[in-house]
């Protein structure tokens, strides 16, 4: 297994990711709805793997890759994108709208963006696909998915839990953004029998590990830790509308749009933290 | 035709090192093992997971690579369906999604093995190239145009045995073209895939009764669809028969009429297609194929019918 870089900076990751949430909220400002919710529970999931964990050319070029395979935390990646560069500011400023590029799922081909997604239970998939490719021609390149709690119920994924193993597809790293909320209601009580996701996946033959998936530390060691004698999955428990208290743990911020007292709260909130 | 293919595959991937084929658990797949001996990187089975199959021959072509996806018609295209449609045409991927046995093929096997609707279903999505061979020989040269394409191609086949019917075509194969592999004057049938072999007996029947030559066309390539190329068609025969194993919606017969109808054709035009039903017989091909309203017989009564009789 090639090494991760050593170097991340945790304190300047906290910041950032306050930041990237103040950013989000501004451009919801002018939408009706967009994910607020789950764009916030995979921030530091996201920032992690892009400052932390992927390995960048002296070029600019991510030598790893990434897909966000929970397409509709596409604000989260964006944010991420932006921050690094890959991304300009108009292109955030014009999310959603006629002349701009990006909606609401991340599009394969625009920059940072390697696969287009939105429709759950496809990341893993291609992402084994692109770690096979890296197995067979011996390319030294780690593939990270992000996926939600709510996508582990497609039946895609277990194919792929019950392949990559078999394949030795040992540099595939998958996350679940393990929130427990989804469009409907808890996932715990819509499929009690969910749990635990951890030993579920290790029967499968990949190794897990369980951390605070707002922990960038945790999460940063978690992996840069991983043995790289199997796929490597890590359940990270995480609140959904992280960061802002009134959104924490809402089902009804999945997708909506702060009015402007609750703007200006979530602000107030999130500048606090500073 | 699958040996053919099996054959030719193998000479692809010893050609280009990025050629792979995934597999799901099919026997015909054990036609392989050349493959499979000789490049056994590139030879995955992920058994019976349908959507596994398409996603990593999606990640492998994110990566550059050629993949095939092989396995039986209706689990190749239906049961993964919207991989195919979000991760192969939506991201425009060079993936070749191979449908073993399509068509009523596999006669005994019920509805659950046969694809008579697969060529509407592929040809509706963006992106996707839909191309079925009507011999081992054409299959060859279809193999080598899917290696071409910049997008998804669904490559509809047959199973075993099916005869020659190419071996002295006036039209060598080309991508997107119809294709001459018998010379006429007086009609001329249009089709598809294997069953143009029942287009080559009712040809010879007609020839023998009548007289003059009847002419057939392998319109390999559904889509996209030489609308010029059936123009000309048109414009050349009077009478023109479209031959089709598969259901009459959505389909060539359709198409045919409505590049007739924009050409403002005089051309009398049959269709014979199969019934859009799920028919409960297991016998052989030609029984089912029967029981459609497809033979000889049918198909020579389309040719012989006049222009007042078809319009």
């Amino acid at each position: 297994m090639n090494a991760i870089p050593s170097r991340f900076d945790v304190t300047d990751s906290l910041a950032r990711c306050r930041r990237m949430r103040r950013r989000i909220l501004d451009l919801a400002r002018n939408l009706t709805a967009l994910h607020i919710g789950g764009a916030f529970s995979c921030m530091e999931m996201v920032d992690t793997i892009y400052h932390g964990l992927m390995r960048r050319s002296p070029d600019g070029l991510f030598q790893d890759s990434f897909i966000l395979s929970k397409g509709h935390g596409a604000m989260a990646q964006y944010a991420v994108l932006e921050a690094l560069g890959i991304l300009k500011p108009e292109d955030l400023d014009t999310y959603c709208t006629l002349g701009g590029r990006l909606g609401t799922h991340p599009d394969r081909g625009l920059p940072g963006i390697e696969a287009s997604t939105g429709s759950l239970g496809h990341g893993l998939g291609m992402g084994g696909g692109m770690a096979l490719h890296d197995k067979v021609f011996n390319e030294d390149r780690t593939t990270y998915v992000v996926m939600s709690d709510g996508e582990l119920q497609e039946g895609s994924v277990w194919e792929i839990f019950l392949q990559a193993p078999a394949l030795g597809l040992n540099r595939l790293v998958a996350f679940v953004d393990y929130n427990n909320l989804q469009s409907l209601g808890f996932t715990s009580d819509t499929h009690p029998n969910f749990y635990p996701i951890k030993e579920k996946v290790a029967a499968f033959g990949w190794e897990v590990v369980e951390a605070d998936g707002h922990d960038q530390a945790a999460i940063f060691d978690a992996v840069s830790s991983r043995t790289g004698r199997a796929p490597f999955f890590l359940v990270g428990k995480t609140i959904k509308g992280k960061g802002v208290s009134y959104m924490e743990n809402q089902g009804m911020w999945h997708y909506r749009s702060p009015n402007d007292a609750e703007y200006q709260q979530a602000i107030r909130e999130l500048t606090e933290q500073d | 035709m699958r040996d053919t293919f099996s054959r030719v595959l193998y000479e692809v991937a010893k050609a280009i090192p990025k050629v792979f084929i995934v597999v799901a658990d099919i026997s015909p797949a054990a036609s392989m093992a050349p493959f499979r001996a000789d490049f056994p990187d590139r030879f995955v089975n992920v058994g019976v997971s349908e959507q596994s199959m398409i996603s990593l021959c999606s990640g492998l072509a994110m990566r550059g690579c050629r993949p095939f996806a092989y396995t039986i018609a209706p689990f190749t295209i239906y049961r993964p369906f919207e991989h195919i449609r979000v991760e192969l045409c939506y991201q425009k991927l060079p993936v070749v999604l191979v449908g073993v046995g399509a068509g009523l093929t596999y006669s005994t096997l019920g509805g659950t093995h046969n694809a008579c609707e697969d060529v509407a279903v592929m040809s509706s999505l963006p992106n996707m190239s839909v191309i079925a061979p009507c011999d081992p020989i054409e299959m060859e040269a279809a193999v080598w145009a899917c290696m071409a394409n910049d997008g998804p191609t669904y490559l509809r086949l047959g199973k075993a045995g099916e005869p020659i019917l190419t071996t002295n075509a006036p039209d060598s194969f080309a991508f997107g073209k119809v294709r001459c592999i018998k010379n006429g004057s007086d009609l001329c049938i249009l089709g598809y895939g294997p069953i143009l072999s029942l287009a080559k007996e009712a040809a010879g029947r007609y020839e023998a009764e009548h007289g003059g030559a009847v002419a057939i066309y392998s319109v390999h390539t559904l889509k996209p669809l030489d609308t010029v190329g059936i123009g000309k068609v048109l414009s050349r025969f009077k009478r023109v028969v479209v031959l089709e194993e598969h259901s009459a919606i959505h389909t060539l017969g359709g198409q045919v009429k409505q590049v007739a109808w924009d050409a403002r054709s005089n051309s009398s035009i049959a269709t014979l297609s199969l019934k859009d039903e799920f028919i409960p017989l297991y016998g052989s091909k030609d029984d089912l194929l029967r029981a459609h309203g497809i033979t000889v017989d049918t198909l020579l009564a389309r040719m012989n019918l006049g222009p007042e009789n078809i319009r």
